[in-house]
């Protein structure tokens, strides 16, 4: 079946197999690896991508199901060489260690602050239960998302999404 | 200059490693791909134990995008045998361990047949195609009926019983007899504890890609020992050592699950070979949970004597280790690294340990963070705690009366080990104050009088650990294959930049960072001007990796001596070039100064110099370039104090922990940023062992704990906030003063927990919750049940709902 999908700002077509799931299409089609499979029961989400602005598990999404679709991986999240607030944060709390559920925590974490722009760490914990991460014990993710929702303070929710979708256009021009 | 001002080592760097992982620039084994890349997938038996009567590829051949289909026969020629590389005894029964089955299956869960086609679907398409007929043989599931014998798993080794090891400390001559202390004990703790079997479930799955086209062939994999998987590929497939590249690239968490020689990789090594053609294989998580190694899974019987007045006076551990169905590369050994560590920090005068390890026909035990050291440490943990309960009086206070006092180091343990520094007292006193002991003991008092539907406990763990893995001489006297020295080499480039090559393999633990803070004090040159080097064979060729915390102590250790040797010889230029001897040189902040003078020259100016090379002393090679193998003389040992209180709801048996607090002394901090985050995930996975993980098998020999929805990996609503602090101690055994920190919070956090939650019940007449404490146990124990005799087996609220035996229903 042929899909046009605009990932990280950039619009592609492509044939695919009905059976496809979105995460392949993105690593093995377009080459974006930095978002990953670490599951198959959609347990563990580092395969988190935004799809129309919202969070997905990649791993549970048909590639054909986002024909017509923008999506954003974590590819797509700085701008200019510039982290995203979110990134900075994981960063600045040490929020990851072998860094392999960090595509889709960060993408979780983006959706989270859109719903709850000021989560406390009760409300973090329970946004992020979707997302397994095996290094950390998820306190300094619980730091970083909280670090990150004082960062885009005022407006943290729809800054993020906005930041994403600045970046969709721009990211994809370059 | 160059100098850095204020020192790098203790600093709390945010870490180099980020950056790619951030923004996605990352490099897994499974991103990788080469022209013509063909897959992998494997057929896995799903009967735990049968003969392979028939496998018929003639369907799966023929279908589209398959090149090829082998079973074990095709392949029983070139296979060869998976190392096991610590025959702990010298009549140790190993069976051998063909990468894929080749007459007879041994778990559910192993290969059996490998399809390789165009794309990965294809191959999965063609493995339904795959049509193979067993001939079932008796399981063997239960580890003391397996060492009973009752039916074998290798029947051609004629018993389950692997090997006996023994520890006596009055044959040893160590300590007393333990015999002559049970029969004068005033006071006799008799307990038995089971470690159930857990999943290291890393978050990357594992995945090998072989590229045969070479002069050498390329393995990427997915390890935590590209060095030591490289020597065994060799020795394993008989293609010479020199002729093997080993890379690790970003590898995704390990935590001993990935200190292996896995089928997978010497199947993939060899179908590269014979088709000429690069391939790849990337498991699906399903696969590796039923496939990758498990740990733990260990039958505990353990007799403590002690004197009425708290005074332990004896030990006595006898141990049944599960080894699965087969030995894998450290499997025998795993249960000994603990057989020093049940003494643990209190003066045992006599002391006998004795493990027997028992093939089963499950998924392979292996290392999973502490290997052995856990096992240990929840055992004698749990017993002071029995102990206190007997005597009626404060588990720490019991603990204070029987643990090495900080004047009292260096002591040489019941078990010959010399700990060389540590102060318990301090730790303990400032973890009580960060828990609040005495606020949450009255507390639990009160809530105990006002029969509170739920009951607050408290529990205990002062834990030590041996790290520092490991002094060679040791390892050899354990039997061990290998030695435990660590290697690494600096090179000065002559635009004043830093590589710094290390044999330690990181995978999450942030060594780039750490080993760079190292450097930028010890050369005087900045943080950002150095690049650490590893995880590939070529360019860092010697090594023997990461595990046992043993990175810092030993490996960075290596890469201090190899700065030493950079100093000696830039020190012999720079006299040469300022005219002076080389005894009138001070060497700080990256500047030889002649002493008493304003003469002075940079390391980097020095390296420079000597790649010009048209200057220098007669007899000096043109190199500033150093390498370093360093071999520790002693382990490490890390201790700490942990408290942990838990709320159990008495009429549900659910348990929330309230507070968790801990102070742990690791020596010196090169990194808090990085030592906090140990801890913490440390901590994650000590907790999950208690309250959330087991792998669950059926009575035919099925994992039923096979996916992320059954087996309970915590996500974050599952933990707690942690409170964590330290105090330094610094080790002596090696100058940086650390004592390693990867599997502290692992080693001391579970018995902490089952402490609590014992605790909390204890005046309903509980005396133990096996693990995990799920709430079915906990009420069963609270109800005076068996979790295991019919009590809600069955099918309950969905996925994540526990069974009684601890995993998802």
């Amino acid at each position: 079946m042929r899909i046009t999908v605009t990932v990280d700002g950039t619009t592609y077509t492509d044939e695919v197999e009905p059976r496809q799931l979105l995460v392949y299409y993105l690593r093995e089609t377009l080459g974006k690896t930095g978002t990953v499979v670490g599951c198959d029961t959609s347990n563990c989400g580092a395969c988190t991508i935004h799809l129309d602005g919202h969070s997905v598990k990649s791993c549970s999404v048909l590639a054909v199901q986002a024909d017509g679709a923008e999506v954003t991986t974590i590819e797509g999240l700085a701008r200019d060489g510039e982290l995203h607030p979110v990134q900075r944060a994981f960063h600045d709390n040490h929020a990851l260690q072998c860094g392999f559920c960090t595509p889709g925590m960060i993408m979780q974490t983006l959706d989270l602050l859109a719903d709850d722009p000021d989560p406390d760490e009760h409300a973090v914990r329970h946004g992020l239960e979707g997302n397994l991460c095996r290094c950390t014990g998820y306190q300094n993710i619980v730091r970083a998302v909280r670090d990150a929702a004082d960062r885009m303070r005022p407006g943290a929710g729809p800054a993020a999404e906005r930041l994403a979708d600045d970046s969709r256009q721009m990211v994809g021009g370059e | 200059m160059t100098a850095t001002v204020e020192p790098e080592v203790g600093r709390a760097r945010t870490r180099k490693e980020d950056a790619r992982l951030i923004t996605g620039r990352t490099r897994w084994t499974d991103n990788i791909t080469l022209p013509g890349l063909l897959h992998l997938v494997f057929v896995r038996s799903p009967a735990a134990h049968a003969k392979i009567t028939a496998i018929d590829t003639d369907e799966a051949r023929r279908m589209p995008g398959v090149i090829a289909v082998f079973t074990g026969r095709d392949l029983a020629d070139v296979q060869g045998s998976l190392p096991c590389a610590w025959p702990i005894t010298p009549d140790m029964k190993a069976p051998p361990a063909p990468p894929l089955a080749v007459d007879q299956v041994n778990f559910a869960g192993e290969a059996v047949a490998v399809v390789v086609a165009r794309s990965r679907a294809e191959a999965v398409d063609a493995v339904a195609a795959i049509d193979i007929d067993y001939d079932d043989l008796p399981v063997v599931l239960d580890l003391a009926a397996a060492a009973a014998d009752s039916d074998l798993v290798h029947p051609d080794l004629g018993t389950n019983r692997s090997a006996t090891w023994v520890f006596d400390s009055a044959d040893a001559g160590t300590g007393g007899d333990v015999a002559a202390a049970i029969a004068d004990a005033e006071v006799l703790i008799e307990r038995t504890y089971r470690q159930q079997r857990l999943i290291p479930a890393f978050m990357e799955p594992r995945s090998v890609v072989v590229d045969p086209t070479g002069e050498q062939l390329t393995m990427w994999s997915a390890t935590q020992v590209p060095h030591i998987l490289r020597l065994m590929l060799a020795l394993t497939t008989g293609t010479p050592e020199h002729k093997i590249r080993v890379i690790a690239p970003d590898v995704g968490g390990g935590f001993g699950g990935k200190l292996q020689v896995t089928p997978e990789e010497v199947l993939a090594m060899v179908i590269a070979q014979r088709l000429g053609k690069p391939v790849k294989w990337t498991e699906t998580r399903s696969e590796s949970l039923v496939s990758a190694h498990h740990g733990r899974d260990q039958i505990q019987k353990l007799t403590l004597a002690a004197r009425r007045d708290g005074t332990v006076t004896g030990l006595k551990v006898e141990l049944l280790a599960d080894m699965g169905a087969y030995l894998r590369l450290v499997t025998p050994g795993v249960p000994i690294l603990g057989a020093f560590m049940f003494n643990a920090i209190y003066k045992f005068p006599a002391y006998h340990f004795s493990c027997t390890n028992v093939f089963t026909t499950k998924t392979p035990t292996d290392a999973y963070r502490g290997a052995g050291r856990p096992e240990a440490t929840f055992a004698i943990e749990r017993l002071m705690d029995e102990l206190a309960a007997e005597l009626g009086r404060d588990p720490i206070e019991v603990r204070a009366q029987n643990w090495i006092r900080h004047d009292e180091f260096p002591f040489t343990t019941v078990c010959g080990l010399e700990y060389d520094t540590g102060n318990y007292e301090a730790a303990t006193a400032r973890a009580k104050e960060l828990f609040d002991y005495d606020g949450l003991r009255a507390e639990q008092r009160e809530r105990r009088e006002r029969g509170d539907v739920v009951q607050l406990g408290i529990g205990t763990s002062t834990f030590t650990e041996m790290c520092g893995l490991a002094p060679s001489r040791v390892l050899g006297s354990l039997s061990y294959g290998a030695g435990g020295w660590e290697h690494a080499a600096i090179r000065m480039l002559p635009s004043g930049k830093v590589e710094v090559v290390t044999g330690s393999s990181a995978h999450g633990q942030g060594h780039e960072t750490a080993w760079s803070q190292i450097v930028a004090d010890q050369l005087g040159v900045p943080f950002e001007d150095i690049e650490v080097l590893h995880g590939d064979t070529q360019s860092s060729p010697k090594g023997l990796d990461t595990y046992g915390s043993r990175s810092l102590t030993v490996g960075a250790m290596a890469v201090l001596k190899a700065g030493e040797k950079v100093i000696a010889k830039a020190r012999r230029v720079a006299a040469h070039q300022l005219e002076c001897a080389e005894g009138d040189l001070e060497f700080a902040g990256g500047r030889f100064t002649v002493r008493g003078t304003e003469k002075s020259t940079g390391i980097t100016d020095v390296a420079l110099a000597v790649f010009a090379a048209h200057d220098l002393p007669d007899g000096v090679e043109p190199s500033l370039d150093s390498e370093a193998t360093f071999d520790p003389e002693n382990f490490s040992f890390p201790h700490g104090t942990h408290l942990c209180a838990v709320e159990v709801d008495t009429e549900t048996g659910f348990v929330k922990i309230r507070k968790y607090a801990c102070v742990d002394d690791v020596g010196t901090v090169v990194n808090p940023l990085i030592v906090d985050g140990q801890v913490h995930g440390g901590l994650a996975q000590g907790l999950a062992q208690a309250l959330y993980e087991e792998a669950v098998h059926d009575e035919s020999g099925t994992l039923t704990t096979g996916t992320l929805a059954d087996y309970l990996v915590p996500s974050a609503v599952d933990l707690p906030h942690f409170d964590t602090d330290r105090t330094v101690t610094p080790s002596t055994t090696n100058q940086l003063g650390a004592k390693g920190v990867g599997e502290a919070g692992t080693i001391a956090s579970t018995p902490a927990v089952v402490n609590a939650v014992v605790d909390a019940v204890r005046h309903l007449g509980v005396t133990d919750v096996p693990m995990p404490c799920t709430p079915m146990r906990v009420w069963a124990a609270i109800n005076h049940r068996s979790a295991d005799s019919g009590l809600g087996t069955e099918a309950g609220g969905g996925l994540g709902s526990l069974d009684t035996s601890g995993g998802a229903v």
